[in-house]
């Protein structure tokens, strides 16, 4: 099985050139992600039930070959956990993650390194996922150096600059010699994308790769991700709080409220017609570029509840302008409805 | 003509640089917003947008030299400095700082951080300043009772809201909000903007909105000034600036930015702005725009009036219609 995953590039002969296959690459399968909340000795004694803060709580989703799908939501909401339980930086409680059909949750730590290989991750932040002291050149072949890739320092340095050409920064010897803080954000967050890029990875999983950057530069990263996928045939998980990045540049969008997916589809039938209550009021605060077309935002009151007070029934029940009673008892799962284009289409709604 | 509440004019802001030399970070902005206005004001970090408030709210540091005037009901605030701003600091002139909510004091309640500036400004005092703070938490969404909890028991968009009240405490006439929704979810965020609109519509308040989220000025602002390197580039109606802009920043900066319903390719604005700490005697976004003739090489454009109430910094605009450019 280890063996498997240490070689890339095994299947990629089942690849139809540019575009989503039907292959899936990664297939989250009823993930759940629990922490247990701390109790003070006093509780303890007392006999307090132990807590649970029940962050993904049934995830199911697939990303294809050369396909971006976007992980969105408000803050809480478990997309970040869903992010790093698929990269196994967290330890999922239960369900099943398979990556070109190996389960990784089941995979030893020791042989996960062909994994963490070709499954990379880009962080919200590059001004703190640099280090500043390393040159850009340190920072991208530090990789390397650590999972073998290229043979001999002048290989690694032919891969280095190779890497930093796709990342979009020519020419690369402009760059290689330059520390993080001689770098505009935008040039940081490529040479962060550089150094996953020299380990070919066939999956990337972006959190919110762009809302610490610059309006203007955003696009330009945005477009280089779009890329990967269509030219490099990369998986692209896209985590982000932006609806309107998520509907231009994802195949797919899956919302997420309070550790569940509530409604999942191709995203142009999820933004032109949602179904579930929450993307609707979602989709209808969203600022457009267009003062004519402001609408009148349908804003929910309060906040997402407590993930360790999952309420029972529809867990969106308390805030949804639309429950009805028996929303109170029944918990939802997603299905496609009459009203819906495609199959591929799902939400999490009785009342859908 | 009438004069209006808050008016900026030609205002320029140095700081003085460590090693010497002087950053020109704000090169003769010039603006103004009238009552129960919300204005915005737009641009990519570094573009002086916040120097500038900060300048309007005399609160910049000692390295920083000051030069314009900020008219208040037509009266020079600014004219002998520090003197004659104080009075109307926080009292007629209140701002909101970017990541204000981070900033609410751990140890005191919240109540105390909005009777405070009350007291020190000599608005209402004792029992009275108690109930004036309750009603502002009221008024921004937080009920009266929540006064006496502390910042950490308050989640991110009633820290904002708290933040707002407590720039509200002393009842001034004009708001300038850095950023107030930028670390905000989006739906905290509609709540918030919806507050800020209200407070403009009931009380009449003067809004000027900071922000480099141009689909939230098209959602919140009659009008706005686009700034680049220092200076506004254009500035007129919301409406005007996004279906008929005359600087190609505004039409790029657009374009720039992903809509939820929006067809068109996402396109990035290549380049970056131009160093501030040296004289620019060419347009300053001539080497990132995409329709840059001899002229932009040579001569900085001025802000003219292209049409009413809407000024532009470009030399196209004195390029005849169908000419070739």
């Amino acid at each position: 099985m280890s063996e498997d995953l240490a070689t890339p590039g095994t299947s990629v002969a089942a690849a139809q050139g540019a575009g989503a296959t039907d292959e899936p690459l990664l297939q989250v399968q009823d993930l759940y992600v629990t922490y247990p909340v701390r109790r003070s000795m006093v509780q303890a004694l007392r006999r307090v039930p132990k807590q649970y803060v029940r962050a993904v709580d049934g995830v199911t989703f697939d990303v294809r070959k050369g396909e971006m799908v976007a992980l969105v939501g408000e803050s809480g909401c478990g997309k970040t956990t869903t992010a790093q339980s698929i990269l196994r930086l967290v330890e999922s409680s239960s369900g099943s993650i398979r990556f070109q059909g190996t389960d990784i949750t089941k995979t030893p730590n020791k042989a996960l390194r062909g994994y963490r290989r070709r499954a990379q991750i880009i962080y919200q932040d590059p001004y703190e996922s640099l280090d500043p002291r390393f040159r850009v050149r340190t920072t991208i072949e530090e990789p390397m150096t650590i999972h073998g890739v290229g043979k001999g320092g002048s290989e690694r340095h032919r891969l280095m600059l190779q890497a930093l050409v796709r990342a979009g920064l020519t020419p690369p010897e402009l760059y290689v010699d330059r520390y993080p803080h001689e770098l505009s954000g935008g040039q940081r967050q490529r040479v962060a994308i550089a150094a996953s890029l020299v380990l070919d990875p066939d999956l990337l999983v972006a959190d919110e790769p762009v809302s610490m950057l610059d309006v203007s530069v955003r696009a330009g990263i945005l477009a280089l991700l779009d890329g990967l996928r269509r030219d490099a045939n990369m998986g692209v998980l896209m985590i982000t709080h932006d609806l309107s990045t998520a509907a231009h540049f994802a195949d797919r969008i899956a919302v997420m409220y309070l550790g569940r997916i509530v409604e999942e589809g191709p995203a142009k039938q999820v933004v032109r017609n949602p179904q579930h209550p929450y993307t609707r009021a979602l989709l209808s605060v969203v600022p457009k570029r267009d003062p004519r077309n402001r609408t009148a935002p349908q804003i929910l009151r309060g906040e997402t509840p407590n993930p360790v007070n999952v309420p029972a029934g529809c867990r969106f029940h308390p805030r949804c302008p639309v429950a009805e009673e028996r929303c109170k008892t029944i918990d939802p799962q997603l299905h496609t409805a009459p009203t819906m284009q495609t199959e591929e289409h799902q939400a999490a709604c009785i009342l859908v | 003509m009438t004069t209006p509440l808050l008016e900026v004019r030609d205002l320029h802001v140095w700081f003085d640089l460590s090693h010497g030399g002087q950053l020109h970070a704000v090169q003769g902005t010039s603006f103004s917003v009238e009552a129960g206005e919300r204005m915005g004001l737009v641009g990519e970090s570094g573009c002086g947008k916040t120097t500038s408030i900060l300048a309007v709210m005399g609160l910049l540091p000692p390295n920083a030299s000051v030069g314009g005037q900020v008219l208040l009901n037509g009266v020079d605030i600014m004219a002998e400095g520090e003197d004659t701003i104080r009075p109307h600091r926080w009292t007629d002139i209140a701002m909101v700082f970017q990541g204000a909510m981070n900033a609410l004091n751990p140890v005191k309640t919240v109540g105390f951080q909005i009777v405070e500036p009350m007291e020190l400004h000599e608005v209402a005092e004792g029992t009275a300043a108690r109930r004036a703070a309750g009603e502002l938490l009221e008024m921004v969404g937080i009920p009266a009772a929540a006064a006496e909890r502390y910042p950490h028991e308050f989640s991110g968009g009633m820290r904002q809201r708290a933040a707002l009240a407590m720039a509200l405490a002393c009842q001034p006439k004009v708001l300038l909000a850095d950023e107030p929704t930028t670390a905000l979810d989006v739906m905290v965020q509609a709540q918030i903007l919806e507050l800020l609109s209200g407070l403009a519509n009931d009380l009449g308040l003067a809004v000027v909105l900071v922000t480099h989220d141009l689909p939230v000025v098209a959602q919140v602002c009659s009008r706005a000034a686009v700034m680049y390197a220092g200076e506004i580039v254009e500035a007129g109606p919301m409406d005007t600036l996004f279906h008929s802009p005359r600087h190609p920043y505004t039409r790029l900066l657009f374009a720039a930015t992903p809509d939820l319903y929006g067809d068109e390719d996402v396109v990035s604005i290549a380049g970056t702005p131009p160093r501030l700490d040296r004289q620019i005697d060419q347009c300053p976004f001539s080497p990132r725009c995409d329709r840059t003739f001899d002229r932009c090489k040579v001569e900085r454009p001025v802000l003219k009036t292209v049409d009413v109430d809407h000024r532009a910094a470009c030399h196209l605009n004195d390029v005849p219609a169908g000419a070739p450019a």
